[in-house]
């Protein structure tokens, strides 16, 4: 069981209810739970997405779009069944967040989506979980049982005359499956292939019905917004970019952990002081500052606030929240190949500039590491890093190009040190990330 | 589509005629089904996939092409306990080559390989989502977080005693 860590800085808004017993139906009654859904049923849809707009809530999944306006796309009236669906997938490396929500406090997953199936008038939601998380799948399946037993779920929700259903719903090993057209391609029990957009989901998604997919934190936060009043989410966070989020400290950090800070917060002392610095009294080395599909930072780089917007200004993306942070013992060659060999294994293979891209890159970076490496490959893996940028057909491929092109342009003189056969000169564990 | 012979157990079976039910298509239950039979079964048999084609309505080829996109999913025996260790970015920087390379030498085995006595088998996988807490490996379904060497014997030998706990010898 993942261990919580706290700091002075931590606003538990959406981690107020970890590591109290929450996943129990009766304790989460007692921790505020359930409110805000039986508010949801009184005030109504638009009500729910007028809060939603006005908190300022951007989608924690990774590309943070505003989340009251991804629900007011869905439209009002449609033949086919509307539903939600609740991406539980979390498996871009770096990220171990959706994990604690499912693990601490089940119900705000599922009291969101049950807010979120109100907002665009659906009758059914899913939650997908990735295949690894199969004791979160236990959680959130007995979760989903006491709700059910309590009336909140199934027909006449909380006695209101509605119904809503629940299913939860387990993957078994893609990361691919992690972007929305492919989690539901996966749902409908098929191969997790993108699909074409438009049409985007809220308009045609799962089994051809208008969908909204969101991220777990996303929805796990939904209760949270309606509970404290959107003007005060909203005011918690920094400008365009409401309340907290889940921040994943991980890598050469003195306290790696889980940490829940206001959109916003300082990446250097998130970095310095919540993490509580570089282990050995080494020197900072780079950050990856949103998973690992983002552009690293530099140490010069890293005085900014976490939003959205600020680290786009900074040239990099928010992302998923997990804080990847490198000493100066890294071998950024080595931490680029290691970037990449994800990428290829996780390819779904679908479309070339993809498939054929990361395979390349692995290739040459592989190559390039174990000292076989000759000038123009830098200049080559960059070239072929670009011309993968915006050609795929769903942005894995992007994931894949963006750190490898900040690699090479903010890290050139590693890679050029890596010439003429030289044995690599700063890792100590070279060889086995070859396997 | 009913199964009228079936070589899960009854449970499962339960678990499965119920299970094509909840999804507004029938064929959404495809992905868990073969997950729970490959937790029963040990991989998923040509049995196996025999009779989920035909519980879900599909052919088998259209079964096979699924099952090859999941990486848990696997038409081959794995170990008893199957030791998965996490070598991505937030647990290699905390040492996880050092706790795969481990593996390999006390194991006796490489990666996706089984021991002889089919008590373990080894892989290196992408990352598991306990980054903060790497380096880490799942062993079957069970997460094992800020791992040394020393921690990873431990878990081994506590793996090897429940066998001989129950009693049993080894199975695929
Ligand atoms: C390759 C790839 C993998 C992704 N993996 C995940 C994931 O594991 N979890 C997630 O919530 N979003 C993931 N996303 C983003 C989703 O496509 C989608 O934007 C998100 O679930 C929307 O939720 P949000 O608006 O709440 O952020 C991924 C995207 C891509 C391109
Ligand atoms: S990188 Fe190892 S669990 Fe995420």
């Amino acid at each position: 069981m993942a261990n919580l860590v706290s700091h002075p800085d931590v606003v538990p808004l959406l981690s107020m209810r970890f590591g109290k017993g929450a996943s129990a139906l009766d304790r989460y009654l007692e921790l505020e739970g359930y409110q805000s859904a039986r508010k949801a049923l009184e005030m109504g849809p638009e009500w729910i997405i007028s809060e939603m707009k006005a908190s300022g809530l951007r989608g924690r999944g990774g590309a943070g779009f505003p989340t009251g306006m991804k629900w007011s796309f869905v439209p009002k009236q449609s033949e086919k069944p509307k539903y939600v669906l609740v991406n539980g997938d979390e498996s871009e490396p770096g990220t171990c967040k959706d994990r604690l929500i499912f693990e601490h406090d089940p119900h705000s997953v599922i009291e969101g989506t049950i807010i979120a199936g109100l907002a665009i008038s659906a009758k059914m939601g899913f939650i997908y979980l990735r295949g690894e998380y199969r004791y979160l799948l236990k959680i959130i399946e007995r979760a989903i049982e006491d709700a059910y037993a309590k009336g909140f779920l199934g027909k006449n929700i909380f006695g209101s005359g509605r119904d809503f259903d629940i299913v939860s719903h387990t993957g078994a090993g893609a990361y691919e499956v992690g972007e929305e057209s492919a989690l539901m391609e996966s749902l409908e029990g098929k191969r997790g292939i993108p699909r074409i957009r438009p049409p985007f989901p809220a308009v045609v998604g799962l089994y051809g019905g208008p969908t909204v997919i969101n991220n777990a934190e996303t929805i796990a936060t939904v209760p949270h917004v309606l509970r404290i009043g959107s003007a005060e989410y909203a005011k918690l966070g920094s400008e365009r970019n409401g309340g907290t989020r889940l921040f994943c400290l991980s890598g050469h950090v003195q306290r790696p952990g889980v940490y829940e800070l206001p959109m916003g917060y300082n990446l250097k002392k998130m970095i310095y002081e919540v993490a509580g610095g570089i282990p050995g009294g080494k020197q900072l080395k780079a950050v990856v500052p949103g998973g690992s599909s983002t552009p690293v930072l530099l140490p010069s780089e890293i005085d900014i606030g976490m939003d959205f917007d600020q680290v786009a200004k900074a040239g990099s993306m928010l992302g998923s929240g997990g804080v990847v942070v490198l000493d100066e013992s890294v071998c950024m060659v080595e931490f680029a190949l290691r970037t990449i060999k994800f990428y290829q294994h996780e390819s779904c293979g679908w479309c070339i500039p993809c498939r054929e891209g990361t395979d390349w890159l692995k290739k040459t970076l592989t190559r390039f590491h174990s000292g076989g490496g000759v000038n123009k490959d830098i200049d080559n893996i960059k070239y072929l890093a670009e011309n993968m940028l915006g050609k795929t057909f769903c942005p894995l491929g992007d994931a894949a190009a963006m750190p490898t092109i900040a690699f090479i342009k903010k890290f050139r003189k590693e890679f050029e040190d890596h010439l003429d056969g030289k044995p690599c000169p700063y890792a100590h564990t070279a060889e086995s990330v070859l396997v | 589509m009913s199964v009228q012979e079936t070589i899960f157990t009854s449970e499962l079976a339960a678990r499965f005629d119920k299970l094509v039910t909840i999804y507004p298509l029938r064929r959404s239950a495809l992905v868990p089904m073969l997950l729970y039979a490959q937790d029963e079964k040990g991989y998923l048999s040509d049995e196996v996939i025999t009779e989920i084609a035909q519980r879900i309505g599909i052919t088998e080829l259209d079964t096979r092409n699924v099952i090859s996109y999941y990486s848990l999913l696997r038409t081959q025996p794995a170990g008893r306990y199957h030791v998965q260790v996490c070598t991505n970015i937030s647990c290699m920087l905390r040492g996880a080559n050092e706790i795969f390379d481990h593996c390999k030498k006390t194991l006796g085995i490489g990666n996706k390989q089984t021991t002889p006595d089919g008590m373990f088998s080894l892989e290196e996988v992408e990352c598991i989502g306990a980054c903060s807490w790497g380096p880490a490996a799942q062993v079957n379904y069970d997460y094992y977080e800020n791992l040394t060497p020393e921690e990873l014997d431990k878990v081994l030998e506590k793996c090897r005693a429940s066998v001989v706990q129950e009693g049993k010898g080894s199975q695929a």
